[in-house]
């Protein structure tokens, strides 16, 4: 990239149909320009856990990878990739750097960030940008989630406001809805692709409704 | 500062200097209201028609009553759709691919309780020709299709639509069906480079603008051929034959009037140059990056990928895969190119080009949509600059992106954004 050189102004982009400006501050330049955290040449297998949400078609898409150190409950790596626009890149820079700055944040504590608290370190985002910033804590719970599932913790998965379904294994009908999404057909797809293994006996006939109600809805 | 490479022609272009001078005097010692019957009235009047005149005159109208003055293109196509179907009624075609100033008032038409339908274009962007008979009822009032488009540069197959609406007029005599049919094109984008001749065209209404011609913002006519009755937008001191009242935009319309002629002086000369640096450009792009589809009309010769005969002599749209619109516009910026994108992220109602999506493809492919239109200030060394500095920016969001798309896709690749259910946002908020 050519001349980084800081400047203090404002870096506006207008949009052509509307002139409408959007407005980025420094420091989401700084991070768009200058990702950190991203994962480049690393091997995706020398990581503990990853998550993945967004969508390319919808325009964002992200996918995170984490590294913990058990003892001390922290995360001592977090390395992403972005499919998005400047904001959206930026945040998660900046998310990156709040959960791994000062030797690692406790999962806990990391599980809390809001999608203000990353706007707030960025000094501000365009309103109508806000959206994508969202994104980086959800990417995080979804990746701590599956992190919980495969070390034997499903009490500490964050399951928001989705309906759970398996309260053992704390398996929401959006993680069923997902899987189905991904190709999963059958109980055990199902099971398989949440790495659920044997949850508890009486949810089962819920999970298998499901399974055939969004089965139905999106290829039906 | 960093050198500026401004390909953004096809938003809007400088006002040439030859414009703005014969727009000076009207700015400031010139500024009577032409309704006035005293001196300072009626020279200012005296410039009015004869920049009517000369506009009539090279657009190819037989009268200067056909011309009327707006503020500009988004006016003139609101003038024309809502003009003739509140006059007329009936049923209206707009094709899929027109500009917003069109598609959102034939919404709100369809809202006032008319009929829309929405005529298919093909994988390059032209329209359907039969698809398009296809949609045409006894009742069909209006159909507006662009003449090129602005995203895309496909010029449309005028003289087969000119063709299919003079055999609907022939059977609606032969069936005694007295309905008039009336075609509208949105010109804008086609001034500087493919001509305008109304008489050849066959069209009844036609949109055309000032500041896509290197002319002024916030002037634009609609031709309206004599004979063709319309609804004014709104009411008042009765100007340009009551179809839009307001006192005249003077400067303006002694601008748009210069801008033309220069516009169709150097049209033939600046085809040739500019086409030739579109395909350097398109061919350089292929050739230095991977995973890139090109948006519009195009054939390969050879090493050579150039626009065809109906792509307009200076768009470059392609998308390039993996990587989002808006990430890159913002790179190319800070590098000092100015460009723009059909991704949501740079649209006020967060949705994707709906143009590149009536070409078939999928979101992805919309979302990662880059156009590059030319202009006159346009020169080589600029083409030679964004292609040295493109493929480098490419990579470098490439390394951020995590999606590895397919070329040849179709359908959206992940449904898991929609969850909610099962809808991209922006078709949501549609229902």
């Amino acid at each position: 990239m050519k001349d980084e050189k800081k400047t203090e102004e404002k870096f506006e982009v207008v949009n052509t149909h509307t002139g409408q400006g959007w407005v980025y501050s420094d420091i989401v330049k700084d991070h768009f320009f200058k990702p950190r955290n991203l994962l480049l040449e690393e091997p995706k297998d020398s990581f503990d856990a990853t998550g993945e949400v967004g969508s390319p078609a919808c325009g964002d898409m992200m996918q995170m990878w984490i590294n913990v150190d058990t003892k001390k409950d922290t995360i001592t790596e977090l390395k992403w990739k972005t499919f998005g626009c400047g904001s959206a890149i930026a945040a998660t820079s900046m998310f990156s750097v709040m959960v791994t700055e000062n030797g690692g944040m406790k999962i806990d504590e990391a599980l809390k960030i809001k999608p203000q608290d990353i706007m707030e370190r960025l000094g501000g985002l365009p309103d109508r940008k806000i959206h994508c910033s969202v994104l980086a804590d959800k990417a995080f719970r979804k990746t701590m989630n599956t992190y919980f599932r495969e070390h034997d913790a499903p009490s500490r998965i964050i399951t928001d406001g989705a309906k759970v379904i398996d309260e053992k294994l704390n398996i929401t009908d959006h993680d069923i809805e997902e899987a189905v999404l991904e190709g999963a057909r059958t109980l055990e797809e199902v099971q398989s692709k949440l790495k659920a293994g044997a949850g508890s006996p009486e949810a089962i006939p819920e999970i298998e409704q499901l399974i055939r109600f969004y089965s139905e809805k999106y290829y039906g | 500062m960093t050198k500026r490479v401004y390909l953004d022609y096809a938003a809007t272009t400088p006002t040439d200097s030859e414009v703005v001078r014969v727009m000076q005097p009207f700015l400031t010692e010139e500024f009577g209201n032409p309704s006035g019957l005293y001196e300072e009235g009626r020279k200012v009047k005296q410039q009015i028609l004869d920049a009517r005149g000369r506009i009539a005159n090279l657009i190819g109208a037989r009268s200067t009553e056909e011309i009327i003055f707006t503020s500009g293109g988004t006016e003139s196509d609101a003038l024309a759709l809502l003009g003739i179907m509140r006059k007329h009624k009936g049923h209206l075609i707009v094709g899929s691919t027109e500009h917003h100033a069109v598609l959102y008032n034939a919404e709100l038409l369809a809202k006032e309780g008319f009929d829309v339908d929405y005529a298919p274009v093909d994988s390059a962007g032209f329209i359907d020709i039969d698809a398009l008979a296809s949609l045409i009822r006894p009742d069909t009032t209006l159909i507006s299709i662009m003449y090129v488009n602005n995203e895309v540069g496909t010029i449309a197959p005028m003289r087969k639509i000119k063709k299919l609406i003079s055999d609907v007029r022939a059977q609606r005599k032969e069936d005694g069906n007295e309905a008039p049919i009336f075609w509208h094109t949105d010109a804008c984008q086609a001034a500087a480079y493919a001509g305008i001749n109304v008489a050849a065209l066959g069209v009844d209404l036609l949109t055309l603008n000032g500041s896509k011609i290197y002319g002024p913002k916030g002037i634009g006519i609609l031709y309206v051929r004599r004979g063709v009755a319309i609804d004014p937008l709104w009411r008042g001191g009765g100007q340009e034959r009551k179809l839009r009242s307001g006192t005249e935009n003077v400067a303006g319309i002694v601008g748009l009037a210069r801008a033309i002629e220069i516009a169709n002086e150097l049209r033939e000369k600046e085809v040739e140059r500019i086409s030739e640096l579109r395909d350097k450009l398109l061919t350089g792009i292929v050739k230095l990056i991977p995973k890139v589809v090109i948006n519009g009309p195009t054939k390969e010769a050879g090493e050579e990928i150039t626009g065809t005969q109906d792509r307009i002599a200076n768009n470059v749209n392609v998308s390039i895969l993996d990587i989002e619109g808006e990430a890159l516009l913002l790179y190319l910026d800070q590098s000092g190119i100015a460009a723009s994108t059909g991704s949501a992220c740079d649209s006020v109602t967060l949705d994707p080009s709906h143009v590149i999506l009536a070409l078939g493809k999928p979101y992805e492919f919309a979302h990662a949509s880059m156009r590059f239109t030319l202009g006159r200030e346009t020169t080589k060394e600029d083409i030679e600059y964004v292609l040295k500095v493109l493929p480098g920016i490419v990579e470098t969001l490439r390394k951020v992106s995590p999606l590895n798309l397919d070329i040849d896709a179709t359908e959206m690749s992940q449904k898991k954004a929609f969850i909610a259910d099962g809808l991209p946002h922006w078709e949501r908020n549609k229902k």
